[in-house]
């Protein structure tokens, strides 16, 4: 598959102030590519680089596998998370000009654009001024803009903000069509459910440095820590959390259930197998909870930067 | 290119359509000449009234001068006193009444002539009468000494001394004054369309900035492209607007004066009185031919050339500064700081232009003020016409041109950064220092 996106190495001050020491990142094609971090992590200065809105100070960045160069522009659809259109100029022409700087011909972008408006329902928009629609309405269009000129590569920085929940469900089915249909997507958020939801490899930025990065599931499996969330029915609740503790690490637990069973975090050792825990659990009661805890994206985030 | 053509592009059509753009381009004619129009009427209306003014002469040597004119008719009084002099002119509501004591002698008049009026009469119709009564005494006077004012008439003597530069070239006084009205409307065109759409620039850039539009246009072209092309599409739209201006202005003024019938030149001031008086001259029509010559005299083709490059370069050097402070700044309350700055060169320029190019076209703070390059444009449109000489209109130009490239090389710098930095307003060492990002 190769990679679409090469970033190798790249620093970039302003002034005494370093926004990107030496980051690295390889985008695989037809991934869906988290880049997290904090506020003023260096996130939206990387994405600028790869926007060739500013320039590295060192370091190289390969698009395709060729170096980043100005014919690249209509390769990359940008949607920045500073955002927003000409309030006095219509949908239609507003949108006909930013696609036609992406180096769209007149009648190219206009066909391309019926097609968009009519699929997500908003043709008749198209004489409207920015300044009559509500904000959810001038983020779809905002969100056409992006895509159309079919970019091999889309850069996505908190692209639901602004939009209802359904709409942002529709935006989403919209960034997975997109990557089925080939390209790839940089998406940056603090919204952590949905890089849980949507990301197949994160990055992980903090004070100019990165500190995290691979495919979502090993890093998951790299911060699992062999903990059982149980619950359990039994009549001597105080003998069996006695027991257990001996041989665990033990904690209460804290998840929704219907009955009034005993309810804890199990921290299993590296010699320890969660079948032989299990089969002890049945011995002792009546099992009606047993998951593993898989560490959310947000508590890898948390601790990784407050580690860090 | 083609980016910069599609910008240029919008910028001239959206700014076009613009609602206010639109109404201020019919309107501000239609009100400039409304206003004239209204002025120029009512001084007419003015003027027209009929004025009777009571003389009452008890020296008998001045009232036959007292014509009746085209708005002030006398009224001669006679064997009658002051009194009831006063009670006729009050009942008969003439305008007032010129009273001339009895005089045994002509050297002593003063004191002795009065006007009387219920209101206080106006300058024009007093400096008439005033000249008027010393013309007719200055000739008794002359007569008593025993002079003949024929032949005083006679060795009368009108003089235009012809002036001629080495190089053989004509040139008079009426030369120098279409020169200056020429340079004069030149330098004063560019400064206020530097300040009318260099304002313009400015706010259509914050506008990017407030609508948070920019960061996406940047991802598709260079910032300096949307700079330039920013600057050329107001541009253009401002020539148009200009253009517009002129036609229905023109065309506004011809129409009022023919509707009214106004001859704008008729207003009533003691200056413009005279003027007409020296129209009715056949000197005056000698000075109209002079007008004309000298309008032949001046270096047409040098002027237009000039007047372009430095219009262009000047503008084009002040608006990319104005493009520069758009981008610093969040909102149009925070340029007032940045803007006094771009401004004081300009109405240097100006200043300098009106004061002392007047004076002496080529004097050393003249040549001096139109190499430098903030004020040059202004000021070397302004010297243009009197003639300067062609390696330094070059050299003007080509330190206009370094500095302009400079310029827009340290705006678009700014620019660039400014554009996405948002929430506070800059300091100048920011400015400075955002040079080197």
């Amino acid at each position: 598959m190769g990679n679409i996106l090469e970033v190798q190495g790249v620093s970039k001050n302003f002034g005494s102030f370093t926004a990107l020491n030496n980051v690295s990142i390889s985008v695989p094609k037809g991934s869906i590519f988290g880049l997290l971090g904090p506020n003023g992590a260096g996130k939206t200065t990387l994405i600028r680089i790869i926007n060739q809105i500013t320039m590295p100070d060192s370091g190289h960045v390969f698009l395709d596998g060729e170096p980043l160069n100005p014919l690249h522009i209509k390769d990359i659809g940008y949607l920045p998370e500073e955002r927003g259109l000409y309030k006095s100029m219509k949908v239609g022409e507003q949108a006909l000009y930013l696609a036609q700087l992406k180096g769209l011909s007149h009648n190219e972008a206009k066909a391309r654009l019926k097609y968009w408006f009519d699929r997500l329902d908003i043709g008749d928009w198209w004489h409207k001024k920015i300044q009559e629609l509500s904000k959810g309405m001038a983020q779809k269009i905002q969100f056409v803009v992006t895509v159309l000129h079919q970019p091999k590569l889309l850069i996505f920085d908190e692209p639901f903000s602004g939009f209802d929940p359904i709409n942002a469900n529709l935006i989403k089915d919209e960034i997975l069509k997109l990557r089925e249909d080939g390209a790839t997507v940089i998406f940056s958020t603090h919204r952590m459910e949905s890089v849980e939801e949507l990301c197949d490899e994160i990055t992980l930025i903090n004070k100019s440095n990165k500190i995290l990065d691979g495919k979502l599931i090993d890093i998951k499996r790299q911060f699992k820590t062999n903990t059982f969330e149980v619950g359990i029915s039994t009549k001597k609740q105080d003998v069996l959390e006695q027991e257990l503790s001996e041989k665990f690490q033990v904690s209460s637990a804290n998840f929704k259930s219907l009955g009034n069973e005993l309810k804890l975090n199990i921290k299993l050792s590296d010699n320890d197998k969660p079948n032989d825990l299990l089969s002890f659990l049945c011995n002792h009661g009546e099992v009606s909870h047993f998951v593993e805890l898989i560490p959310s994206v947000n508590d890898i985030f948390i601790q990784t930067i407050q580690n860090n | 290119m083609n980016h910069l053509r599609l910008i240029i592009k919008r910028e001239y059509v959206t700014k076009v359509k613009n609602k206010s753009f639109i109404v201020m381009t019919i309107l501000s004619p239609i009100l400039m000449i409304g206003l004239f129009s209204l002025v120029a009427y009512l001084s007419q209306l003015n003027e027209e009234k009929e004025r009777v003014i009571s003389v009452l002469d008890e020296s008998g040597m001045i009232q036959d001068v007292f014509k009746n004119g085209d708005h002030i008719s006398y009224n001669i009084l006679e064997n009658m006193s002051l009194k009831d002099a006063e009670e006729l002119v009050k009942q008969t509501e003439s305008y007032g009444l010129l009273h001339i004591d009895k005089l045994n002698n002509v050297d002593s008049v003063s004191g002795h002539i009065k006007f009387y009026s219920e209101d206080s009469p106006s300058l024009s119709v007093i400096s008439n009468l005033e000249s008027k009564i010393e013309k007719r005494l200055e000739n008794l006077k002359l007569q008593n000494k025993g002079v003949d004012i024929g032949m005083i008439e006679a060795a009368k003597t009108k003089i235009n001394i012809v002036q001629e530069s080495f190089e053989g070239e004509k040139t008079s006084k009426i030369d120098s004054v279409v020169k200056l009205v020429f340079g004069g409307l030149a330098g004063y065109l560019l400064f206020m369309f530097i300040i009318i759409y260099g304002n313009m620039i400015m706010r259509s850039v914050i506008e990017e900035k407030t609508s948070r539009i920019i960061e996406v246009i940047i991802s598709s072209v260079k910032p300096i492209q949307l700079m330039l092309g920013k600057i050329i599409g107001t541009s253009l739209a401002g020539i148009t607007q200009f253009v517009i201006w002129l036609i229905i202005g023109g065309s506004l003024l011809f129409v009022a004066s023919a509707i009214f019938g106004i001859d704008m030149g008729h207003m009533q001031s003691p200056n413009q009185q005279m003027m007409q008086q020296a129209m009715e001259n056949p000197e005056m029509n000698m000075q109209i031919q002079d007008v004309l010559a000298a309008f032949y005299h001046l270096p047409i083709a040098n002027l237009i050339i000039a007047f372009i490059v430095f219009f262009i370069c000047g503008y084009l050097l002040y608006s990319s500064l104005y493009a520069a402070i758009g981008a610093a700044v969040d909102n149009e309350t925070d340029t007032q700081q940045f803007v006094l700055p771009v401004l004081m060169p300009l109405m240097l320029a100006v200043y300098i232009g009106f004061f002392t190019v007047i004076e002496d076209p080529h004097g050393t703070v003249s040549t001096v003020f139109s190499f430098i390059p903030f004020t040059s444009p202004v000021v070397m449109l302004m010297r243009i016409p009197f003639g300067v000489p062609i390696w330094q209109q070059i050299l003007s130009l080509l330190i206009l041109l370094g500095t302009f490239m400079l310029t827009v090389w340290f705006a678009a710098k700014i620019y660039r950064v400014g554009i996405l930095m948002y929430g506070k307003k800059p300091t100048y060492k920011e400015l400075i220092k955002w040079i080197k990002y």
